[in-house]
């Protein structure tokens, strides 16, 4: 479903992927982990149509998203890191701008938003403003809206971020029942260690813009004699803490976050 | 179509649900039209230049619509840092007809707000001639787009709320009190005349005037030329900045 060939993206003199490859089967959920600023958000920035490669070859479903940006657009939802909801729109509102802007029927818009919804247990607030709901069901309406417009592949950049336990547990629950039901391929970053190990069927991990290590949890554990996830993570990648710059994004997050504390 | 009409009804949508901004917005023409209207219409009738009130409500309305616009198009920001722009801007639809749809959508409000200001200078004590209304709303029209695309485009290329304050004062302030919504630019100073007739408000506030009122200073089809033709430019340099943002 998805295939990354020799991927490379430069910023001037900086390499934020150097050479990856690596391949995502038809409803698999695969996750890909990495420390801060190894190049996650970026490849998956290449994924969606969002940056271009600098070299190398992206294929989802087949189709290249430098060259068809809008059939590939289609063919995927994704869950951003940091919210994307309208807040003064209602989680129904929000639902059905999505349906129309990826042409999904409205006969189709309608009982695909109610299933969702339903599932996500968004149901009975769908016409509530979305700047009433919490952190966990913001995030869940978002990943009901990426799997709106029956995507073949999802994106989840970091989706749990910030939730607790429960709600994390949940929603996951919630994501591979999805994943059976529709066959929709899982592509998730996450800095939780376990979660990767329970939900991912294979695992690629990804560190100074090289993927270190790829394969199913069992076989990364064996590979670095690591009891854990979290051990073969961090044997893998080292245990020193990475040296992250605050760019614009960063700076437009923080803003974001003192706007919506003084409303 | 689908993507401009969803995307109109987002605006529209939010424009109704923020009484707050409807208020607000409404305030500083409010604030205009009572003091300089009343205080210095007395001046003005003893210049020799008639009604004061008559001739300051197309100003008013030009001035409102030139605000609701910029901030319309300068919302963009806020889709920004609020991350919606990221979900638009992964959807399988051209980048122009997101741009149209905001505009389209951004213009919308402003010509509302425009509206309920002419009431309002109504009840004031306008009068204006009630055959040229379909060419008075065709001028605020034509400015609302302007405008919009203008925020737009503005909007684009900041990536945050700092340069924010700079536009306000040394472009939108400067594009209001040097158009002649507040006095007539028949006579002022050479340097002036030039600054006006460069400012594409000017020809907003004559061509209102020329529509409700019967005067003009450039006459009404310059007016609608210059706008018009302004409307496309800026509308071109929006999209093509709008099609340029980086995530």
């Amino acid at each position: 479903m998805i295939r990354v060939e020799n991927l490379v993206k430069t910023y001037g003199e900086i390499q934020a992927v150097r050479d990856i490859s690596f391949h995502v089967k038809k409803g698999e959920i695969f996750a890909f982990l990495g420390p801060n600023g190894a190049g996650k958000t970026t490849t998956i920035k290449m994924l969606t149509t969002l940056l271009r490669p600098t070299s190398g070859r992206v294929f989802i479903d087949g189709l290249d998203p430098a060259t068809h940006q809008n059939e590939v657009r289609q063919r995927f939802g994704i869950v951003f890191q940091d919210p994307s909801l309208d807040d003064e729109l209602t989680a129904w509102e929000n639902m059905d701008f999505h349906g129309a802007l990826y042409s999904v029927p409205r006969r189709v818009r309608g009982e695909r938003t109610e299933m969702l919804l339903t599932l996500f247990e968004l149901w009975d607030r769908r016409n509530d403003q979305v700047k009433k709901f919490s952190g966990g069901m913001k995030r869940r309406l978002e990943i009901a809206r990426g799997l709106l417009h029956t995507p073949k592949v999802i994106f989840l950049d970091e989706p749990t971020l910030g939730l607790d336990p429960q709600t994390r547990n949940q929603l996951w629950t919630q994501v591979k029942s999805l994943n059976e039901q529709e066959q929709v391929t899982v592509f998730l970053t996450t800095h939780y260690m376990e979660e990767a190990d329970r939900v991912a069927q294979r695992i690629a991990i990804i560190d100074h813009g090289r993927i270190v290590a790829q394969g199913t949890s069992a076989e990364l554990k064996q590979q670095t004699g690591a009891e854990t996830l979290e051990q073969a993570f961090l044997s893998l990648t080292g245990s020193s803490i990475r040296a992250e710059g605050a760019d614009s994004a960063d700076a437009m997050r923080n803003m974001a976050r003192m706007w919506r504390k003084n409303r | 179509m689908t993507t401009i009409y969803v995307l109109w009804l987002r605006q529209l949508k939010r424009y109704v649900r923020s009484r707050a901004r409807i208020v607000a917005s409404l305030g500083q023409p409010l604030l205009y039209l009572f003091g300089f209207g009343f205080g210095f219409s007395k001046v003005y009738e003893k210049a020799g230049q008639g009604n004061y009130i008559q001739f300051l409500a197309p100003g008013m309305i030009a001035m409102t619509i030139l605000f609701t616009s910029i901030f319309s198009g300068i919302e963009l920001i806020f889709d920004r840092q609020f991350g919606f722009l990221k979900e638009v801007m992964v959807a399988p639809v051209p980048r122009l007809l997101i741009m149209i749809g905001r505009t389209i959508g951004g213009a919308t409000v402003a010509l509302i707000q425009g509206l309920i200001v002419a009431v309002i200078c109504l009840l004031a004590g306008f009068r204006p001639s009630l055959s040229s209304i379909p060419a008075a709303l065709f001028f605020m029209l034509l400015m609302a787009i302007l405008f919009t695309a203008l925020g737009t485009a503005i909007a684009s290329v900041l990536s945050d709320f700092q340069g924010f304050q700079m536009v306000m004062n040394f472009l939108v302030m400067p594009i209001f009190f040097l158009s002649g919504a507040l006095f007539p630019l028949n006579n002022v100073p050479g340097p002036m005349a030039v600054l006006a007739a460069i400012d594409p408000l000017s020809y907003g506030v004559d061509g209102l005037r020329a529509a409700l009122i019967g005067t003009s200073h450039f006459g009404m089809s310059i007016d609608m030329v210059v706008l018009s033709t302004l409307s496309v430019i800026f509308m071109v340099i929006g999209a093509r900045l709008f099609s340029r943002i980086q995530l």
